[in-house]
């Protein structure tokens, strides 16, 4: 028979094993790149195969992420509330109230105590209160002794308000002529307590309410104060005259300075008497203790991330296994090794990076709505948002890394048969 | 018709290389069967042949070496003039993305792509753009006579039409040699028949096609039979 010729069949390169051929082979048969385009479209392509599976396994490292971002926003917008708050309130005040005696007795605070304050250089501000420990107030004269209500008489000098930030919510304040006469001014929870009446019935008479504070951030115990003026303690309540907790504001740069002599200034005959603390470190204290159940809610995040890279893992490995023929077709079309492992690691990098943006956002969203709830501003640090990025990626290079392994590996032939 | 033996000494004699040259090609897998004993046989430019013998005669382990998807246990097989044996995997699957097309007779056709997407994804490996690849499916999927079809999804075409997209993908890079393995075995005899005419065609246009089928109409069919039985070529 007679066997058609094609042309080029008289060609240059010949069959043979010399280094030149060997040469030409290199050259003639170097495997295309794949290009970064097709490289995505081909993982994107496995991951519409199964939709479902996609999305499922697409979760596991969702919710990791968001937990992680919604926990560190949360923290983030306390904080950032916190700062919000001090910026307001000041963080350059610092009070004095008497500690116990060498015996455990209570000490007191000499009356000149505040004079001597205001005589340290960068004290700004010093004013004090009294608590009249002797009387209670009481919505008025029917109410038995002893429902106190948990409320305390303090008597206040008139520069109160301005040295601790506080301001009415209705009414006014003490003032030259209201502070010798009874009248009183609520602390926000007393005002609670004993009602919206005219007067309050203290140490045997009525006492007229003129004004209310609202809450007071770094003096909280104003809060349940039912205050008199000074001298209006003294004249009825018997008052001994003694401050209990003496408010100062100093020159921000100096606070700690200050801080350093208020005892023995307050005291000169027994500092160690007295307590000198400062009302917005005991506020950022109070958020601190959240800080445990933050890492254990970071440490479950974590956890949920593992487990959303073992879901990838596993969704790749199944994956490897349902798709041999195509392995083995694309074998044939011409894939290298390499291309068929690039392909299911993009595959896995585009599962939990789908994964990981709708994770960052699940926890913006969930950061948001409690900021919202509790007033904050929302807060999300760029940090935690890279991180989020940068530990999906390295979860989906793991995960698909064995899979794409696998993948690679497996002979043509055999891939092609398992049709 | 010529024997093997003389096409080889031909081949040696005319100084050139031919698609694909096989002498003494055996294949024997782990467990120690011999699928292939000492095959010579060449395959000229421009042919069109069919491997021919029952299930077990080792036609498929011939199609594997000259796709060169498999080596050989001994001997040498030589595509467009390369020598299989000095290849790397790399340098071999460059060797496929270019110079082969294969046709299955699973069609081996991807459930999520249309018929243009299915021929467009086959030139991946070739290095083209995106564009390029669409264009030359475009007109690879015409001349197998589906221009009309090139949205279709497999499962909207008939097993004829799946075939033909098949063909389409293998000889949209215009390679030198398409490999047909059992290309009607999943079909019937009229769409089977179809195929074979669009194989004709296209060896007509000047391609180089192997068919591998265990049908001896089919063999016959065609201008040249390699027959096999036990692993020889007989």
């Amino acid at each position: 028979m007679s066997r058609p010729n094609a042309p080029g069949l008289i060609d240059a390169r010949r069959r043979g094993t010399s280094p030149g051929d060997r040469k030409r082979a290199r050259e003639a048969l170097r495997p295309a790149r794949l290009r970064t385009s097709d490289l995505i479209r081909l993982g994107g392509y496995g991951l519409r195969l199964r939709p479902l599976r996609a999305v499922l396994s697409a979760l596991g490292i969702a919710i990791g992420i968001a937990a992680m971002i919604a926990v560190v926003g949360i923290s983030a917008s306390s904080h950032a509330d916190l700062d919000r708050e001090l910026a307001k309130l000041g963080t350059n005040m610092l009070t004095v109230s008497p500690g116990k005696t060498m015996f455990g007795e209570q000490a007191t605070l000499p009356d000149e105590s505040v004079a001597m304050i205001k005589r340290i250089g960068p004290v700004q501000s010093a004013t004090a209160t009294g608590v009249v420990g002797t009387a209670h107030a009481y919505r008025n004269d029917r109410i038995p002794a002893a429902q106190t209500g948990g409320l305390s008489v303090v008597a206040a000098k008139l520069d109160l308000l301005d040295t601790v930030g506080a301001e009415l919510s209705r009414g006014v304040w003490l003032n030259e002529a209201t502070d010798r006469y009874p009248t009183v001014v609520l602390g926000a929870t007393a005002a609670e307590r004993l009602g919206t009446g005219p007067t309050v019935y203290i140490g045997g008479r009525s006492w007229v309410v003129v004004g209310v504070l609202q809450k007071v951030a770094l003096a909280s115990e104003l809060d349940t104060s039912v205050i008199t003026g000074w001298p209006a303690a003294t004249t009825y309540l018997a008052f001994d005259g003694h401050p209990t907790t003496v408010y100062t504001r100093s020159v921000e740069s100096q606070v700690e300075a200050v801080r350093a002599v208020l005892g023995a200034t307050a005291d000169p005959s027994a500092p160690s008497e007295v307590d000198v603390s400062r009302p917005s470190e005991v506020l950022s204290l109070r958020r601190a203790t959240n800080a445990t159940f933050t890492s254990m809610l970071l440490g479950l995040g974590s956890v949920a991330l593992l487990v959303g890279g073992i879901g990838v893992a596993n969704t790749m490995v199944i994956s490897v296994l349902e798709r041999r023929s195509e392995i083995g077709l694309r074998r044939s079309l011409g894939a290298t090794k390499g291309q068929i492992r690039t392909q299911f690691v993009a595959e896995s990098l585009l599962l939990s990076l789908i994964g990981g943006a709708a994770g960052a956002l699940m926890g913006y969203l969930v950061t948001g709505s409690y900021a919202l709830t509790q007033g904050w501003p929302t807060v999300v640090p760029p940090w935690v948002l890279a991180g989020g990025v940068g530990a999906t990626v390295a979860i989906g290079a793991i995960a698909g890394l064995y899979p794409a392994i696998r993948a690679s590996r497996l002979a043509p032939t055999e891939a092609l048969a398992a049709a | 018709m010529s024997s093997v033996e003389a096409v080889v000494t031909s081949a040696d004699a005319d100084d050139g290389h031919a698609v694909a040259e096989l002498v003494g090609v055996s294949k024997s897998y782990a467990g120690g069967v011999a699928a292939l004993r000492s095959v010579d046989m060449v395959v000229e430019y421009g042919e069109l042949l069919a491997i021919v013998g029952p299930s077990g005669s080792g036609k498929s382990t011939m199609l594997n070496l000259i796709g060169t998807l498999d080596r050989p246990s001994s001997g040498t097989v030589c595509i467009d003039g390369f020598d299989v044996a000095t290849l790397s995997d790399r340098q071999l699957s460059a060797l496929r993305s270019r110079r082969i097309g294969f046709v299955f007779q699973q069609f081996h056709l991807a459930a999520g792509r249309d018929a243009l997407g299915n021929v467009a994804d086959g030139l991946l490996y070739t290095g083209a753009g995106r564009r390029d690849r669409e264009q030359r499916a475009e007109a690879a999927l015409t001349r197998v006579g589906l221009g009309k079809r090139l949205t279709h999804r497999p499962y909207q075409l008939s097993g004829g039409e799946r075939q033909r997209v098949a063909i389409a993908r293998a000889v949209a890079g215009d390679p030198p040699l398409l490999l047909a393995d059992e290309p009607t075995g999943n079909l019937d005899s009229v769409a089977g028949g179809g195929v074979m005419e669009l194989l004709h065609e296209l060896h007509q246009s000047g391609t180089t096609i192997l068919v591998i089928t265990h049908d001896r109409e089919i063999a016959d069919s065609l201008p040249r039979q390699v027959q096999m039985r036990d692993g020889q070529v007989v």
